[in-house]
Order: structure tokens, then C-alpha cells, then sequence
């Protein structure tokens, strides 16, 4: 048996990433004094990684350590946008890990770590390193969202979100097995195959979907795997809920796109139906269910469940009775959706890292209250934001939520597209409340906002990002269609 | 001289004017804010005037036509074009901006750069609903002018401001994106095209015309509006500032009555015709049962905002005829009703300016000490009801000489506005204005000031020219209107 070094290249980033977190913890504890310095290495080794997988970009696909990476547009794309999201989640955390005293060097490296379990997600092209990657991922959160730990909302929220995680995690490794037994092979492209020419035991195969489907819509946060959202992101520090919203919705998507596209494509009107039933009661119960929030927190992740299932519309109409024409179209809609998504909930969450301040949680809806009177200027992005969520345009999530009912009515499901219209229609009571506290209400609290700079010029940048993007939301488009053809 | 694209100007100069406004920032900077709001608006009308100036009204081809690609991954185009029904709404959109700059000028006094600001965006956007000729466009400018109302409504609105905001804003969201779906399922339809113009052409069986039909219709029959979705316009009428609800009844309510002529009747014929005698039952009971409703109203505003839809009734049953007279009488009625519902709740914001009430009871004998007013006021409210040799009458006459010609039944309901018009609005107008001063309030109200009586008066030259010799009015439409109709008369089956 000879062995074979395999080729590192397209591995590069996540090589780099893992160095670097262990640099970051040796560095911490050598020099326990210097507080700036994790905080610093961490952001570095995020705009370093960048700069590597720019680098080692490449158009078509390439495959390594025997076929368990794969490197492609997509993931490639993917990563930028996790390094991305991360380094500012990051950034506007900063100072509010500060004011309550938990800006561990721990925290930073845990946060390396997650990021590299998302890269490995990314990228994986078999079951295994796509389990490794989640568990990387779903540990560094479990630690984080608990990071606080002498408020009791805080553990008590990792504790949940530990032992619902595990489940979780346990459904998918039993769906995962299901499907090698039902196709003798781990990889994406073997089960694929083995499905292609039907020598795969349907039963079989069908109930690991469904597993499989739950730990996608665990990880997603989708009913009727939700009931961990909103006591999460509440219980957790802000800047903890922060990243939970953002990055890890990415990899969760790319997860999804692995799994039901890669592996298997070729029995996607199953795991459409099943999608189906996911995504229009997560459309309805977010929906709802926000209705009725006084926190923000919450209400933020009522209508995240909305916003996954919105996104879950544009990948469950790929294919039409056999007909893959809109699958393209379809799947990047959703991929749009979810880079939107991101976007939005990094400006809206950063809101409230803003208003914060030490001894003060600004999690309720009432903290917002008179925020016009307080700063015209920050009011207007925060309503920029709430707008963006309710569709409505000229922002990104209008353009976000017309790809995706697009896709919707091209396969031709059209009630599905009325209970979205319609659920949007409430969606939208909510998010102008948030308007209206803001810029009706008298403010509680008169006292002017005090933030760091670089907080309020990135919240700035991020809030008109969210505008110019809904002028000219193309080339966002064309890219997330771009890297998926060139993927596929 | 065509090289230069007055549409976009029209568009985007009230928009960035309004975000300059907005820049002046505190209120320290508020007599700043004003005057540059009056320069953006009066550019902004200086700008459409060679839209009319220019406008060939032998043809009934889009005219200033701007085609860019702003989407193309969705065929989503920067298309821009006016023809004879959307120029003059162009105009009075910038006209009435000025107006309700002027009306705000005293009244308004907290956050005036945000105020003055919203009605400039608000008007750069409704510009860009009535020359959109890309579905998508057109519906993007369609909901991003709910934002700026909603804001007025309830940064400066009354004490019920908050329900009334969020109803408008829910009522038309809802309409609205039904109309989205009707939209995509076009596109569809038309293999990826999002013009307006291609989807006129486009054949389509009555199944899903009928269902393209209902999903416009709600759209705008919320926005119009027709019975029975008519009940947000009351609340926000009466919760919103005077500016609000001048660009509310003037401008907004014409939105809807504009869809149906450019999405509606071209797009969907044979559903359109089927369904007239839907159309035309809903706005028969506007015109009569809303009129009644107006009656007995107590606070004036909500007594206007009920004539309104009484007039806008007027609006859906002239183009539900399907012959020329009908549907130029509505369009004159739309621009007339822009100008008398304008001028209406101008002079009862004089009013509540200095009474802070706009319940009829509390006024009385206003002749004795505002006798400029009242003559201003008997003007409008004259025009309101339709008196001839104003710009009510010509409407209203060529709309029921239409129904009329269609079925004489028909005619006879829609004339009984006539008489109702005159019964709510002079009625009003006897117990606010004559009689003996009411109380001490009346006696020491003061008469119009110099910015008053300009407004006031502007309105009244526009209100008695266009009931004088309304032809250059109807000049400009008539090659559009005949071409629409030869268009709905040739079935898409």
C-alpha cells in the first residue's frame, strides 16, 4: 500500500484558519495581559482567510484529501461570506462583550473554531467531514451562547440549546447511516450515483431523508424543529445571538444544498414534499408567532423561522414533475435569500449591540421607543432594516422575496405563494411596530446613544448596504447564480 | 431637447431634493428646510412642465420613452414612457407637492426637514408609478410610497394616528402583493418579460385572465377606494396632517384608478368585460350609499374623505363604460378631484390650524370674521359639489352622458351625485361658514394670511380654468383613450 500525500491547495483557507486558532490560544496565554490581542489575531486571521481563498479561487472543481473536500465556486463563495459575516459579528460584539466582562480570549478562539467547522461544512464532499464541520460548529456555539456565565438566562439557554443540539445532531448521524445503508456509500457524489440508477432500497433511503431532513431543519431552525430559537437567542448575550443568526444560516444552507442537491438530486420531488410542509408552517408559526413578542430578541427569531422558511420555498421548486429547467433559478434564489438574510439580521441585531450598554440590555421592543428623537440617523437604519424584512422595496429583502415568489410560481405552486404573500401581509404588522415605537412614541430613556465608532460606521455602512443593494441588487444575484452553475 | 430625460428628472429630483432636505437635520435649521423644500418643489414641477410642453398628443405611443436594464437577471428594466392618461398626473403630482409644501409651511414645526422630506421622496416616487411601463418597476415605486405616508401619518398625525398609519399601510401591503403574484405569473406568461407593453399584447384564456383581474382589483380597489374596502381612507384621512391628506386624496387615490387603465382593461380584456357589471354595481354604491354616508358625518375631514370615494366611485363606473366620453369624463374627473379635494382639506386645515377642531358643530358664522375664506371656501366646495363653470361639473357631466349612452339606468344612479354632492358640501358649508358666530373661538379668528390666500387662490385659477375650457386637458388624453379602447374591444381569447 503506498500512500499518497494528498494535495493541500484547495484546503488552504481552512488549513490556515485552524494554525491560526491554535496560534490565537497559545498567543492568549502566553500573553494573558494583552486584551486587544485576540480580538486582533482572530479579525486578522478572518480578512487573512479571505485573502488565501481569493487566492486559491478557482472556476471549476477540484477534489482532495480522496474526495472528501471538494473545492468549488460555491463553497468558495460561502466561505467569503462566513469570513465575512463573522468578522463584523465580530466587531460589533466587541464592546459589549466588554461592558459585561466576558471578552475571554476563549470567546475568540471559540469563534475561530466555529468558523472553521463552517468552512469544513462548506466544502465537505462526504458525510463524515460534513458532520465533523457541524459539530465543530455546534460545540463553539453551545460554549458561546453560555459564555455569560453568571446570568442564568444565558446557561440555561446553552444547556437547551446543548441538549436539543445533540438530538439533533444524533438524527442526522442516524439518517446519515440510513442513506449509506440504503446506498453503500458515504460520499455525495456515490450516493448520487447509487440513487441515479436506482440500486438504492427506497424505503430505506426515504426514511434516512427524512432524518436527514431533521437535523437540516433543526440546524436552520425550521418548524417543527424550532422550539430552541427563541429561548436562544434571547437567552443569549447579544453578540452571541448575533452570530447564531448570521454565518451559521449560511452553512446550514450550504449544508442543505450538499446533502439534498449533490447527493441527492434525483429524488428531489421526496424531499420537496417534505420541504414543503417545513417551510410553509415555518412561514406561518414565525409569522404569527412574532406577533405576539415584547423582546426583540425574540420577535427577531420568530421571524428568522419566517425568514428559513421563505428561503426553504426557493429550494423546494427546483423540480417540477420531472422537469429540472427552473432548477438553477430556483436553488440560487434561495442561495440570494439567504445571503439577504444575512445581511439584514447582522444590521438588525448589530441595532441592538448598539443601544445596549453596560447593565443595560436594549432586547425589548420598548427600548426602541422615540429612537427618531434620540438619532434621526440610527432610526433610519433600523427602519431600513425592519422595511427590508417586510419585502418591502427599495430594499434587499424585497428583491430577496421577489426571486424566491418567482421561483415559487414558475413550478407552478401557486397557493404556496398566496400563504406567502398572505403571511407576509402579517409579517409586515410586526416589523412596522418596530417603526412605529421608534418614530411615534416619545422616547423612556432621552439619553443620547453612546458607541463606539467603528460600531456606528459599520452599522451605518450595513444599514445602506441593505439600500444600495435593493437599487442594485444584481450583481448579488448573478454572483449566488453564478457560483452555483459553475458548482453544479 | 428629447435627448434630456425629464422622467427621471421628474423622478429624482423631488427624491434627492427631499434627501438634501432631510440633511439640514435639527430643527434649528427649519426655515432652511422649508426654503430649500419650496426650491426642490417648485424644480420639480419646473421639470414636468416640457413633459407637457413637448407632449404629441396625435399619437398614442409611449412618448420620453427611457429604457435601461436594471435587472437582467429577472428581465427587470428601467423603462420609463407617458402617453395621454399618465402625463397629466405626472404634473399635478408635482403641482400639489408645492401646495402641500406651502401648507406645511407654518403648521408644522417639529422634526420639518423629516416632514418636508417625505412629501418630496413621496412625490419623486408616485412620479414614478405613472410612468413606469416595467410591471416590477412600477410595483417597486407602487409599495416604496407607502413608506413616506405611513411616516407622515404617524409622526404628524392625530390622536388615533398610530391605528389609522398601520391600517393604511396593512390594507394596501395586502392588496398590493396579490398584484405581485399576478405580476409574476405575467412574467411567466410572457417568457420572461416584465413590460407592461408586452403583456398588453399577450393572449391569455378567461381562467386566468379572471384570476389576474381579481388580483388587480384588489390591489387597486383598495387604493381607489371602492366599497367595501373602503374604510382605511376615513381613519387615515382624518388622523393625517393637512399635507397628508392633500397627497392622499389628490394624488394617492388617483394610483388606483391609474391601474386599472394601465393594467386592468389593456391586460386583462375579456375578464375586464365580464366583470364590468361588478365594477359598476361597487361604484354605483359608492356613489349613492357612500354619498348618503357622507351626509351625516360630524368632523369635516371624514365628511371630504367620504366624498372622495363617492367621486373616485364616479371614477371606476366612467371606465367600467368602455366608450370614450365615459372614460375621458373619469380622467378629468381624476385630475379635477385632485385639485377640489386638494383645495377641500387646505381650507379645512386653515380652519383647524386656528380652531385645532374640525367638528362642524363647533364653527359657525366663520363668514363674519374669515369673509376671504369663505369665498375661497364656497369656491371649492361649489366645485366639489359640481356646480357648472367649475372643474366638478366637466366630469361629472361627460361620466354620466357616458353611462347614459350605456344604459340609461345606470346614468340616473350616477346623477343622483349631483344632488347628494350638493347636499353633503353645502350643507357643511352653511353650518361652519353662515349663520351667527357660533362662539368666542369664531369671533376671534383671524383671516387668511398672505401664503393662505397664494395657495388658496392658485387652486382657484386651476379649479375655474380647467371648468372654464378644460380642451387642453382633454386634448392631451384623447389619442390614448381611443387607442385603449380599441384595444379592450379586440378579445385576447
Amino acid at each position: 500500500m503506498n500512500f499518497v500525500v494528498p494535495d493541500f491547495y484547495p484546503a488552504a483557507a481552512e488549513i490556515f484558519v485552524a494554525i491560526m486558532a491554535l496560534v490565537v490560544m497559545l498567543a492568549s496565554t502566553f500573553a494573558r495581559g494583552v486584551r486587544w490581542l485576540a480580538y486582533a489575531l482572530t479579525q486578522f486571521t478572518l480578512i487573512a482567510a479571505a485573502f488565501v481563498t481569493i487566492y486559491t479561487l478557482k472556476g471549476d472543481v477540484s477534489y482532495t484529501f480522496s474526495n472528501l473536500f471538494i473545492g468549488d465556486l460555491l463553497g468558495d463563495l460561502l466561505k467569503l461570506l462566513i469570513y465575512f459575516s463573522m468578522a463584523i459579528a465580530l466587531l460589533y460584539g466587541r464592546g459589549y462583550l466588554a461592558d459585561r466582562n466576558i471578552d475571554k480570549p476563549e470567546y475568540y478562539v471559540l469563534a475561530l473554531l466555529m468558523t472553521l467547522g463552517m468552512m469544513v461544512m462548506v466544502t465537505a464532499n462526504h458525510m463524515l467531514p460534513l458532520y465533523i464541520g457541524l459539530e465543530m460548529m455546534s460545540l463553539g456555539l453551545y460554549a458561546m451562547v453560555a459564555f455569560d456565565r453568571d446570568s442564568a438566562r444565558s446557561t440555561e439557554a446553552g444547556m437547551k440549546y446543548f441538549v436539543l443540539g445533540a438530538l439533533a445532531s444524533g438524527l442526522l448521524l442516524y439518517g446519515m447511516s440510513m442513506i449509506y445503508g440504503a446506498t453503500g456509500s458515504l460520499e455525495f457524489s456515490g450516493i448520487a450515483n447509487a440513487v441515479y440508477h436506482q440500486a438504492a432500497n427506497k424505503t430505506v433511503l426515504l426514511f434516512g431523508i427524512v432524518f436527514l431532513m431533521a437535523g437540516i431543519s433543526f440546524k436552520l431552525g425550521v418548524v417543527p424543529f424550532h422550539m430552541w430559537v427563541p429561548d436562544v437567542y434571547q437567552g443569549a448575550p447579544s453578540a452571541v445571538t448575533l452570530i447564531i443568526a448570521t454565518a451559521p444560516k449560511l452553512a446550514a444552507f450550504a449544508m442543505a444544498v450538499r446533502l439534498l442537491i449533490w447527493g441527492l438530486f434525483d429524488v428531489a420531488e421526496q424531499w420537496q414534499s417534505m420541504l414543503m410542509f417545513v417551510a410553509v408552517l415555518s412561514i406561518i408559526l414565525g409569522n404569527l408567532a412574532a406577533i405576539a413578542q415584547t423582546n426583540l430578541k425574540r420577535m427577531l427569531a420568530y421571524s428568522g423561522i419566517s425568514h428559513m422558511g421563505f428561503m426553504l420555498l426557493g429550494l423546494l421548486s427546483g423540480v417540477v414533475e420531472g422537469d429540472r429547467h427552473y432548477a438553477l433559478n430556483a436553488y440560487s434564489s434561495a442561495m440570494f435569500y439567504a445571503v439577504s438574510y444575512v445581511i439584514m439580521s447582522l444590521a438588525s441585531f448589530g441595532m441592538i449591540i448598539l443601544l445596549s450598554r453596560a447593565g443595560f440590555e436594549a432586547d425589548s421592543i420598548d427600548d426602541f421607543k422615540g429612537l427618531n428623537k434620540r438619532s434621526p440617523w440610527f432610526a433610519a437604519m433600523m427602519m431600513f432594516v425592519m422595511f427590508s424584512m417586510a419585502g418591502i422595496p427599495f430594499f434587499i429583502g424585497f428583491f430577496a422575496k421577489l426571486s424566491v415568489l418567482q421561483a415559487v410560481v414558475a413550478a407552478g405552486y401557486l397557493w404556496i405563494a398566496i400563504i406567502a404573500v398572505v403571511m407576509s401581509v402579517i409579517g409586515a404588522f410586526y416589523y412596522l411596530r418596530v417603526v412605529k415605537v421608534m418614530y411615534f412614541d416619545p422616547p423612556v430613556d432621552p439619553a443620547p446613544i453612546h458607541a463606539p465608532a467603528e460600531l456606528r460606521v459599520l452599522l451605518s455602512a450595513n444599514g445602506l448596504a441593505i439600500a444600495a443593494l435593493g437599487l442594485a441588487p444584481q450583481a448579488l444575484m448573478s454572483v449566488c447564480a453564478y457560483a452555483l452553475l459553475a458548482s453544479l | 431637447m428629447t435627448d434630456i430625460p425629464f422622467l427621471s428628472l421628474a423622478i429624482w429630483v423631488p427624491i434627492l431634493g427631499g434627501l438634501l432636505v432631510l440633511a439640514t437635520g435639527s430643527d434649528r435649521n427649519a426655515p432652511l428646510a422649508r426654503g430649500l423644500a419650496l426650491l426642490v418643489a417648485i424644480a420639480g414641477f419646473i421639470v414636468t412642465i416640457p413633459l407637457y410642453v413637448g407632449f404629441d398628443a396625435s399619437t398614442s405611443a409611449m412618448q420620453f420613452v427611457e429604457l435601461q436594464a436594471w435587472i437582467p437577471r429577472f428581465n427587470i428594466n428601467y423603462h420609463l414612457g407617458v402617453d395621454g392618461i399618465s402625463v397629466l398626473f405626472v404634473l399635478l403630482n408635482a403641482f400639489i407637492t408645492i401646495m402641500v409644501v406651502l401648507g406645511g409651511w407654518k403648521v408644522i414645526e417639529e422634526k420639518v426637514a423629516q416632514y418636508m422630506a417625505c412629501f418630496l421622496v413621496m412625490s419623486g416616487l408616485m412620479n414614478g408609478i405613472f410612468s413606469s411601463l416595467d410591471g416590477i418597476l412600477f410595483y417597486v415605486f407602487f409599495e416604496a410610497s407607502l413608506i413616506p405616508l405611513y411616516l407622515v401619518i404617524g409622526i404628524w398625525g392625530g390622536p388615533n394616528r398610530v391605528y389609522a398609519a398601520i391600517k393604511f399601510f396593512l390594507y394596501t401591503l395586502c392588496g398590493s402583493l396579490l398584484m405581485l403574484l399576478a405580476l409574476l405569473y405575467l412574467f411567466m406568461q410572457a417568457d420572461g418579460s416584465f413590460s407592461i407593453l408586452d403583456w398588453h399584447q399577450l393572449p391569455l384564456n378567461i381562467a386566468e385572465q379572471t384570476l389576474i383581474f381579481f388580483a388587480f382589483l384588489v390591489a387597486f380597489g383598495v387604493k381607489v377606494p371602492m366599497w367595501p374596502v373602503h374604510t382605511w381612507l376615513p381613519d387615515a384621512h382624518v388622523e393625517a396632517p393637512t399635507g397628508g391628506s392633500v397627497v392622499l386624496a389628490a394624488i394617492a387615490l388617483k394610483l388606483g384608478a391609474y391601474g386599472f387603465l394601465r393594467f386592468s382593461l389593456p391586460i386583462v380584456p375579456d375578464a375586464a368585460q365580464e366583470y364590468s357589471g361588478l365594477i359598476i354595481t361597487l361604484s354605483l354604491i359608492a356613489v349613492i350609499y357612500i354619498g348618503f354616508v357622507a351626509l351625516v358625518q360630524t368632523d369635516m375631514k371624514k365628511l371630504v374623505a367620504y366624498s372622495s370615494i363617492s367621486h373616485m366611485g364616479f371614477v371606476t363606473l366612467g371606465f367600467f363604460m368602455f366608450n370614450p366620453l365615459a372614460i375621458e369624463g373619469a380622467l378629468v374627473q381624476m385630475i379635477s378631484h385632485g385639485f377640489v379635494s386638494g383645495a377641500m382639506f387646505l381650507c379645512i386645515g386653515v380652519l383647524y390650524d386656528r380652531m385645532h377642531s374640525r367638528q362642524i358643530a363647533d364653527y359657525g358664522g366663520v363668514v363674519h370674521t374669515m369673509p376671504k375664506f369663505a369665498a375661497f371656501f364656497m369656491l371649492f366646495s361649489m366645485a366639489n359639489a359640481g356646480l357648472p363653470a367649475t372643474s366638478g361639473f366637466v366630469g361629472e357631466f361627460m361620466v354620466i352622458l357616458g353611462a347614459v349612452q350605456f344604459n340609461f339606468w345606470i346614468g340616473f344612479g350616477a346623477a343622483i351625485t349631483l344632488i347628494l354632492g350638493a347636499a353633503y358640501t353645502l350643507w357643511m358649508y352653511k353650518r361652519v361658514v353662515f349663520g351667527p358666530v357660533a362662539n368666542s373661538h369664531v369671533a376671534e379668528l383671524e383671516d387668511l394670511s398672505a401664503r393662505e390666500f397664494a395657495f388658496l387662490a392658485i387652486l382657484a385659477v386651476c379649479v375655474l380654468a380647467m371648468g372654464l375650457y378644460p380642451f387642453p386637458f382633454t386634448e392631451v388624453m384623447h389619442a390614448s383613450v381611443d387607442e385603449l379602447l380599441r384595444h379592450v374591444a379586440v378579445s385576447k381569447l
